[in-house]
């Protein structure tokens, strides 16, 4: 059966690769969606903590002969006390200037993060394999699927419609929310905002090293992973609105899929696609699908 | 930070020019110092966004870039002269500015600089697919031609003059941009823009303007290098070489006229001592150089200077 | 007064400290025979040449005895990170300012052909070793460039016409995105339907791709039977690891068109038995091979690729002519060398035809089973030889103006 052209079975897998992407997609611009709809900050270091997590991850499969399950919780600690440190020591004093400030800051980070890394591990990359739990393929009848990307599908969309759960429907996502909003009134409510701020921008740089340990078996782990996906997931987070943490998990899901079908039709488009939805959205809805004009 | 206003400005702009004009007889490669003042060209035409209108471009590289490409193309494979495809790659810049600009000029800020973003990555792979560009081979074999059909530019030394003369003309040009009426409403723009819309100003209109000339002669940038060099690829129009002018005009001075020239010569000089001797540190120590200008140096070197020399007056 | 003084002295500091940043002019290498390599040393490719490859080109120098005609041997080396624009850079300034004699050229065939235009204004030998693209012989041929190793028409004769022979007639490539991957596709799918076979489609790929996911699910579903691997180094392993995972391998076969001795230990015998390959030399072929593999294995821990070994060889065979001629005039030593037949452990019998084609033999070989190698590193049996000019382009397909 023939979908304009196209082998049904091959369609069918291009979307099933593309929903795997997606949950990636929405896993990174959930990070970026929270530091930026949070703290205005716009962490061009995301990509740099993603490596971060997958050469955690990595290491500590490695050197510390630590396997898989442990990792997907050590390297977002790891990473996530790492983004605290930065929050406390550079980005505080950036927040009474331009936000600029803050994009040319996380910006420089990392492009030292990746530098070091490259110094270090060359940008061939490293090998990571899958854990046993998760080897092997189903047959789905169109396509032979890797068990392990099916976890990543289940992993990152459980762990991104959590965290939505969380910061929109629950008391500390609110006092969050309100602390960020106003933190003056907040804070005289006796809550530590700076404490609040500190860890929310960890939390996000946890989530972006969460997404590094569900990739590192299915790509390679280089210095270079990151930087080739910021910008998308920018893009993605603009799409979305960047205040929308919804509208950001929403549209990562379904810039993978839109990047699958272009991916069978016109191969060669499927890396622009995202910029020229980006651009529609901008000209039509210029605070992006989900988010609100500030 | 006026021109010329005081002895002192005048004495340092000399000197500068003086080294300009002497350098390849004191042992400076020429190429490396084409490609320099190129890239200084590129800075001062962000700058002029940047630093006198306020507006983030993140996308730059793109318009530095598809010159560098039409410009070659046109002077390799159509057989056009130098000068002509120098215009061409400057007007072709400026009308993708235009296209750009009218999108992105809506939005303000952080959404602005996405904006441009997003425009200059579909340039990026729009480069990437069209086959006369080379792809990842690049476009390569342009010759350097004749100048107005009578200067033959083959000799690195007659080129760098060349080349002088354009960077020289294009700083002047910017001086004249930023000190006339003109100027000033981009001024008033950059730190009031409310009030200047209270004013009566068409401000879009006046960033849309901006856009264009910043982008126009950021194209010149990239079609000079490409004769200067012979050839143009992905890299010109890649997203970390915006990232790279922004460093430049922020480590030289946002604002400054010599800011961007200061910056941009620093951060190739820089890349091109260390590429040899540290490798991959390189991008570290342009990562280190952006956070300290971010954190502890934001007038950069030149403002730095200048705001050290009001200081000492004001004794 | 002072502030005049002192914002003039600084404009002049910073000047000075540009120009000290800045490259020197020309000094003339009079008494020093440079030779310099710029290839890929960190990235896809950095393992098939890299750091070894410049290792190989210091043992030649030392081999050579460190002098030559009277005059010291230096080498130079760079990364040009598989982009065109820095290799080409790299070699103006050195042809420039350090005096240069001899560029070498390494992995990635984008770079060897930008490398190649600047040799030819510069009218200084290049000799290019790890790239593989025809065009340097073919439409894009000079008289400086040597072409030196091996090259996408030697690899499509060899592989494509071995596959073909044993069944596989339905070919889908993988091709990486640029000159070499189009050059490697074209000359494959030439041979494949010269020998009667056909070429269902192919696919793009983005040099150093990550993910190869969606690109083999279509090429599974272009249901032919071979899947033609036109891309190198990192690139290929990865792509064989994804066929893997995906299932590809149980409906088509892997024909890897450029496949070194780096790969295979990579992946392990276990995934590449059976599999074809060509190349142009291999360290346990004969007595010599081995004895100059094993004093490179000290030095680098690993046995040489047939791309480091080309990079000894050429080497070798430049200060041979050097001391020949007496001097480092580049069309003194290139005419010397076109004269001079090859024997060294490298190539026996090799010589430069009149396109910079270095003709010598090369060997088709198969990938052992696990149980069938004795060692680490041993890889290989030679199936079959293919002598001399039967390997290479001929001359009624060669636009090269050149070789009449």
């Amino acid at each position: 059966m023939d979908i304009f052209g196209i082998p049904l079975q091959a369609f069918l897998g291009q979307l099933m690769l593309g929903l795997v992407n997606g949950s990636f997609y929405a896993m990174l611009s959930l990070g970026l969606a929270v530091i930026f709809g949070l703290l205005g900050i716009v962490n061009f270091a995301h990509g740099a903590l993603y490596m971060i997590g997958a050469y955690v991850a990595w290491f500590s499969l490695e050197k510390l002969g630590l396997n898989y399950w442990f990792a997907l919780v050590l390297a977002p600690l790891v990473v996530g006390a790492l983004g605290a440190l930065i929050e406390r020591t550079m980005l505080k004093h950036l927040y009474r200037i331009d936000p600029i400030y803050s994009l040319l800051l996380t910006f420089g980070l990392a492009l030292i993060a990746e530098g070091v890394f490259r110094d270090q591990f060359g940008v061939s990359g490293q090998q990571y394999e899958v854990p046993e739990l998760l080897q092997g393929a189903t047959n789905l009848g169109f396509m032979v699927l890797p068990n392990y990307r099916a976890w990543v599908i289940f992993a990152s969309l459980t762990i991104c419609l959590g965290t939505w759960f969380v910061i929109e429907k629950t008391k500390l996502g609110a006092t969050l929310r309100a602390g960020t909003e106003n933190p003056a009134l907040v804070q005289a409510f006796g809550i530590n905002v700076p404490l609040m701020v500190t860890l929310t921008y960890a939390g996000g740089a946890a989530l972006a090293a969460l997404a590094g340990v569900l990739a590192a078996p299915v790509i390679q782990i280089t210095p270079l992973m990151g930087s080739n996906l910021i910008i998308v997931v920018f893009a993605v987070v603009v799409i979305g609105g960047m205040g929308s943490i919804l509208g950001s998990i929403l549209t990562g899901v379904m810039l993978g899929l839109v990047e699958g079908l272009t991916k069978v039709f016109y191969p060669e488009a499927s890396n622009i696609v995202v910029f020229v939805i980006m651009a529609i959205v901008l000209m039509v809805r210029p605070a992006g699908l989900f988010g609100k004009e500030k | 930070m006026s021109f010329s206003s005081t002895n002192s400005a005048r004495w340092a702009w000399g000197a500068g020019l003086a080294f300009l004009l002497v350098a390849p007889f004191i042992g400076v490669y020429p190429v490396f110092m084409m490609t320099a003042l190129c890239f200084a060209i590129f800075a001062c035409a962000f700058n002029l966004l940047l630093g006198f209108t306020g507006l983030l471009s993140f996308g730059h590289a793109a318009f530095m870039g598809s010159a560098a490409y039409a410009t070659g193309w046109l002077v390799r494979s159509a057989g056009w002269s130098p000068e002509l495809g120098l215009l061409a790659g400057t007007l072709l810049a400026g009308a993708l500015g235009l296209v750009v600009g009218l999108i992105a000029i809506r939005r303000q800020g952080i959404y602005f600089a996405m904006v441009t973003l997003a425009m200059a990555q579909m340039i990026y792979f729009v480069c990437l697919q069209v086959p006369f560009t080379g792809g990842e081979d690049g476009l390569q074999g342009v010759p350097r031609g004749a100048l107005f059909g009578v200067l033959p530019l083959q000799s690195d030394l007659v080129l760098y003059y060349v080349v002088v003369a354009v960077f020289v003309s294009v700083f002047a040009a910017i001086i004249r941009i930023v000190h006339s009426p003109y100027g000033q409403v981009l001024k008033a723009i950059r730190e009031n823009e409310p009030r200047a819309i209270s004013l009566g100003y068409d401000v879009d209109r006046y960033k849309l303007l901006a856009f264009v000339l910043s982008t126009a002669i950021a194209g010149l940038a990239g079609a000079l290098k490409t004769l200067v060099l012979g050839f143009a690829t992905l890299s010109d129009v890649h997203w970390s070489l915006s990232g790279e002018v922004v460093l430049m005009t922020l480590l030289g001075g946002m604002g400054t006229f010599a800011g961007p020239v200061v910056g941009a010569l620093t951060i190739i000089g820089l890349q091109n001592f260390l590429a040899d001797r540290v490798g991959s540190w390189v991008t570290v120590i342009i990562g280190a150089i952006f956070v300290v200008c971010v954190l502890a140096f934001r007038k950069g070197i030149v403002g730095e200077l200048l705001a050290w020399q009001q200081r000492r007056k004001a004794r | 007064m002072k502030l005049k003084k002192l914002t003039a002295a600084c404009t002049l500091a910073c000047a000075a400290l540009l120009g000290a940043a800045a490259p020197a002019q020309a000094q003339i290498s009079g008494d020093v025979i440079k030779i310099g390599i710029i290839t890929d040393m960190s990235s896809v490719y950095a393992d098939l040449d890299g750091q070894g490859g410049v290792e190989a080109i210091k043992m030649a120098i030392a081999d050579a005895g460190g002098t030559v005609a009277g005059k010291k041997i230096e080498v130079l080396f760079a990364d040009h990170q598989n982009k065109a624009d820095i290799a080409a850079a790299k070699a103006r300034e050195w042809f420039d300012t350090q005096g240069l004699d001899m560029l070498i050229g390494g992995t990635n065939s984008g770079t060897a052909l930008a490398m190649a235009k600047v040799a030819a204004e510069k009218k200084k030998p290049f000799i290019v070793v790890g790239a593989a693209t025809s065009a340097l012989t073919n439409d894009q041929c000079t008289p400086y460039t040597v072409h030196y190793a091996y090259d996408t028409v030697a690899l499509a004769k060899g592989t494509g016409n071995a596959v073909v022979k044993a069944g596989g007639k339905t070919w889908y490539f993988l091709q990486a995105d640029y000159a070499f991957g189009a050059a490697l596709q074209n000359d494959t799918s030439n041979v494949v339907k010269a020998a009667g076979g056909t070429v269902v489609g192919t696919v793009k790929v983005p040099l150093n791709a990550s993910d190869f996911s969606s690109f083999l699910l279509q090429a599974q579903s272009s249901k032919a039977q071979i899947l033609g691997l036109a891309n190198a180094g990192g690139d290929t392993i990865n792509s064989i690891k994804a066929a893997n995972e995906f299932g590809v391998t149980k409906t088509m076969k892997l024909a890897g068109l450029l496949i070194f001795i780096n790969d295979i230990h990579s992946l392990g015998l276990k995934t590449t038995q059976g599999m074809y390959l060509t190349d142009s030399w291999y360290w346990n072929k004969d007595a010599e091979a081995r004895a100059w593999s094993r004093k490179f294995f000290e030095k680098m821990k690993r046995m040489p690729s047939s791309l480091q070994a080309a990079d000894y060889s050429a080497t070798t065979q430049y200060l041979a002519a050097v001391k020949a001629t007496g001097s480092d005039d580049a069309d003194k030593v290139l005419a010397h060398m076109r004269k001079t037949k090859i024997n060294d452990v490298y190539a026996k019998g090799g010589y430069i035809r009149d396109d910079g084609r270095m003709v010598h033999d090369m060997y088709l070989m198969q990938v052992k089973t696990p149980a069938q190698s004795t060692e680490p590193w041993d890889y290989y049996n030679v199936v079959e030889t293919f002598k001399g000019e039967t390997a290479w382009q001929t001359k009624a397909d060669s636009k090269c103006p050149l070789w009449k």
